[in-house]
């Protein structure tokens, strides 16, 4: 069982690809870590031993930011940007595009579903 | 991306010299300005600074917050009022 900083890593996959699984760390950054703390990276996480594990959640917990202060950092970032009224985070409250792009067409991300009118609605009649 | 370290701040002069004035007399007044290109820097803060707008200036309570923005980030340059349509309240947001 590797439970590493509150998630269940995958048992099938090459660690890897296992540490994806947690918020905050993609393929690059798994690399870095298990180059750190001195494990194969494609041993399947079933396959570790204790002590791999150990070492791998105390390279976590050293030098990474993950889950709950990743996602409490981001939002903190996000909320100052609310409280200042900058262009930014005026953005952010509207749920528009921050950065620039285009809103009249796309920008269906930060907005959301369509959201149709009567006109939208229209079926195709013979 | 971000600008070189090496160049430090931005800040028009014009500006700069006014709030240094400001700061030396201890002071609080409203300095208009038309440079939303300067930074926010930390002698600005407690300042209030009137930024132009293209057509007005906006008042901006500078808090420590918002020390590395450019001043234009504050005063907005476009006014959206709402489209027509039932469900929205009937326009003029703003």
């Amino acid at each position: 069982m590797a439970r590493i900083s509150g998630v269940d890593l995958p048992q099938q996959k090459q660690v890897w690809i296992g540490l994806t699984y947690i918020y905050g760390i993609g393929r690059t950054i798994a690399k870095r870590i298990l180059a750190k703390a001195d494990v194969a990276e494609i041993t399947k996480v079933k396959d570790l031993t204790e002590d791999e594990v150990r070492r791998i959640r105390k390279v976590i917990q050293d030098e990474v930011q993950v889950e709950g202060d990743l996602r409490k950092e981001r939002s903190q970032n996000i909320k100052r940007l609310m409280e200042i009224g900058c262009y930014r985070g005026v953005r952010h409250r509207k749920g528009l595009p921050v950065r620039g792009q285009r809103t009249h067409t796309n920008a269906r991300t930060r907005k959301g579903p369509k959201r149709m009118s009567v006109a939208g609605k229209k079926k195709v009649r013979k | 991306m971000a600008r070189s370290l090496k160049k430090g701040f931005f800040i028009d002069d014009h500006l700069m010299e006014k709030v240094d004035a400001m700061n030396q007399r201890g002071e609080k007044r409203v300095i208009k300005t038309w440079s939303r290109r300067s930074t926010v820097v930390p002698e600005m803060v407690g300042h209030t600074i009137a930024v132009h707008n293209g057509m007005k200036f906006i008042p901006v309570y500078v808090s420590e917050n918002m020390v590395g923005h450019k001043l234009g980030e504050f005063a907005m340059t476009r006014t959206f009022r709402s489209h027509s349509g039932k469900k929205e309240k009937g326009g003029r947001a703003r």
